[in-house]
């Protein structure tokens, strides 16, 4: 047991390699068992040993053919950016950016240079964001799995959506869209949020916040509980679930000893995967009502009571509007 | 297992230096400036601040001139702009004037020293317009350089050129043509303070009246039917900020409440100066130091050809308020705040 107590997987199991026929017989007439199987040593310290097979497939081929194609659109734009100049590109890299047009040129297609690229290489990245989509949903089906994954996913992809298309359309510009840069899409988040008085008053903002930290605090949770019973045999979880055994009785007496409540060794992975996937439902709502409905978060926070004054604000009064 | 252990040494040595290179170390002070709980502090490495200090020391004061005598129109030639300063007031201005910019040249980095009153350098034309502009902001900018005002060392510090001023500068060529343009941001440079901002904001905001500096709605639902007010402009303004906060050593929080940037009745007084001082280095721009395109020599000037302008930093040089607040006038007082008739 003691082998195990460490960030590391110390004891690694190398054989030929598992290809999963009997782990879901009901697929074996749509896997193709192909030779694509090895293991790792490295990454056997950290997971599984066994890398492969891996399952390509047209979606994957479209995926990864359309998310290179704005990879390297970005990357060249980059590049040029810079004058082609190599030292500078590494040098300036995390400050280099395909910017989104011009506010002037609102929801036509500008000329390549001032935003057209930018155009092009997020319609090559909408069209691999939905084929990876469709990659894990027909792969969980021809699996006999639950969509859960694929609907985790689409969630993300949610506020992919509405940073880059839903909302740039109904503020009727393309310039709202997020810049593709290291820090350039970090300065875009902060003037964001800037600009439209302070998101932190936005209720969706602060639910998405709150979702995404308590999926953290989840995570630590339930990763903390299975560790703690897994002497017991708490980490073949799929067993404790239908046959509750003494790992799951006394992880769930803790959590009702400390906190007066338990989750079930099933309801937990519910918690789990409603906390990560309200993290980008309410967080696109948030972001589609900025601009659209809510021009200052922070007043509509004044005037729903929950931004309250100061007692000794100072008298100040603004120079712009004679003030002072 | 002992070696994975041993294989984390590296990385904890490398991100050591990373940590010592990168980061200050404490004790760092904080001052509270707002009421309690709002964040309002200004924030200062006392180390830093120490060798700030030796750096912003006023000039040497040999105190005011006696005054009486015969004015210095009357005794000498082609005094145009300090022609009502007795010649000793004259004659002590222009003394400091040449410990203040031009130590090492003296009079003759901007006279002809065998006919003094004779034009022709172009640097006599400069100072010339720069006395006007110090007189312009001792006698109506009170509001942003207070009791203290300035002289010509406040900027210049014993140098020709101040050691901080902008020009429009592309930084970096692009491969232009059919590939996407940098647009003046996601560049690393002093003009942006290091940050993928535009780095175009003082030539855009600081060189003229009248340019959109706000961009957060006074109303909490949008005006239906106004023009959109681009998150690009909130960069740019966002980048005239941090110009400003790094040219005088303080956070946002010594001017804002962060809560609501823009709002004034739950900001520090200082934010008061801060505003004035933004006009005030617009009118400056815009009045006095871009014209001097004209007059300045090529090496004087920025790459694109613009003259060299003023910024917070021009001035404050990493402080609050330049020289701690110092009296700068007193012993010039006619040279500086009054202007001749």
């Amino acid at each position: 047991m003691i082998e195990y107590q460490n960030i590391f997987t110390r004891t690694q199991i190398h054989g030929p390699p598992d290809m999963g026929g009997g782990a879901a017989p009901e697929a074996a007439g749509v896997w193709p068992r192909g030779d694509n199987a090895y293991s790792s040593s490295l990454l056997g310290r950290i997971g599984d040993a066994q890398i492969g097979p891996f399952w390509l497939g047209g979606w994957g081929v479209a995926a990864i053919a359309t998310g290179v194609a704005w990879f390297v659109i970005v990357g060249l734009n980059m590049l040029a950016s810079v004058n082609w100049d190599v030292i500078e590109f590494i040098r300036q890299l995390f400050w280099l950016s395909l910017d989104p047009p011009a506010p002037k040129y609102g929801l036509s297609f500008p000329p390549m240079a001032e935003g057209g690229w930018f155009l092009v290489a997020s319609t090559f990245l909408l069209i691999s964001v939905i084929c990876w989509w469709i990659r894990l949903y027909t792969r969980a089906v021809d699996l006999g799995m639950g969509t859960h994954i694929a609907w985790a996913f689409a969630s993300a992809i949610w506020l992919f959506l509405v940073l880059g298309l839903i909302r740039p359309l109904l503020m009727g510009s393309w310039s709202e869209a997020v810049p593709y840069g290291i820090f350039s899409h970090l300065d875009w988040t902060a003037a964001f949020s800037i600009r439209y008085g302070n998101l932190f008053y936005n209720p969706f903002h602060m639910l998405s916040i709150v979702f995404l930290y308590g999926s953290a605090l989840l995570f630590a949770m339930h990763g903390a509980t299975i560790l703690a019973v897994s002497r017991f045999g708490g980490e073949r979880e799929i067993e404790q679930i239908v046959d509750r055994g003494t790992a799951s009785e006394r992880a769930a007496l803790f959590w009702r000893w400390t906190m007066g409540f338990n989750a079930t060794m099933e309801s937990i992975h519910r918690w789990a995967w409603w906390f990560a996937v309200l993290v980008t439902l309410t967080g696109g709502i948030g972001i589609l009502l900025t601009g659209t409905v809510v021009d200052n978060w922070y007043l509509w926070g004044v005037k729903h009571g929950i931004a309250p004054p100061y007692p000794d604000a100072s008298t100040l009064g603004d120079p712009g509007m004679g003030g002072n | 297992m002992r070696y994975g252990l041993i294989a984390l040494i590296p990385f904890g040595i490398v991100l050591a230096i990373f940590a010592i290179l990168k980061f200050e170390h404490p004790p760092i002070d904080s001052t509270q400036l707002g009421f309690r709980g709002t964040g309002i502090v200004q924030v200062d490495n006392p180390r830093t601040e120490a060798a700030l200090a030796k750096l912003n020391q006023p000039p040497e004061s040999y105190g005011p001139t006696e005054p009486g005598g015969p004015l210095a129109s009357e005794v000498y030639e082609n005094v145009r702009v300090l022609g009502h300063l007795t010649e000793d007031e004259f004659l002590s201005y222009m003394a400091s004037i040449t410990e203040w910019v031009s130590p090492e040249q003296g009079c003759g980095y901007c006279h002809n020293e065998e006919n003094l009153a004779e034009e022709g350098l172009y640097t006599k034309t400069v100072s010339r317009r720069m006395m006007q502009m110090t007189q312009t902001i001792n006698a109506d900018w009170g509001a942003h350089v207070g009791g203290a005002g300035v002289n010509c060392y406040t900027c210049h510090r014993g140098q020709n050129v101040p050691a901080y001023y902008f020009v429009e500068d592309d930084l970096q060529p692009e491969a232009g043509g059919f590939s996407a343009s940098r647009n003046n941001q996601n560049f690393a440079a002093d003009e942006n303070v290091y940050s993928s901002l535009p780095y175009d904001a003082l030539d855009k905001q600081l060189t003229q009246d009248d340019v959109l500096i706000r961009v957060q709605s006074d109303n909490a639902l949008p005006y239906f039917g106004e023009d959109l007010v681009p998150i690009q402009d909130a960069e740019t303004t966002y980048s005239l900020m941090m110009s400003m906060s790094q040219g005088l050593g303080v956070n946002c929080t010594y001017c804002h409440n962060t809560r609501p940037f823009s709002n004034w009745e739950q900001s520090h007084p200082a934010r008061l100066v801060a505003w004035h001082g933004i006009e005030m280095a617009q009118h400056l721009n815009a009045e006095y130091l871009a014209p001097l395109a004209s007059e300045l020599p090529e090496h004087r000037l920025g790459p694109k050809g613009d003259a060299p302008k003023a910024k917070c930093a021009t001035c404050h040089q990493g402080i609050p308020k330049p020289m701690y607040g110092a009296d700068m006038v007193s012993d010039h007082p006619k040279a500086l705040t009054q202007r001749a008739e």
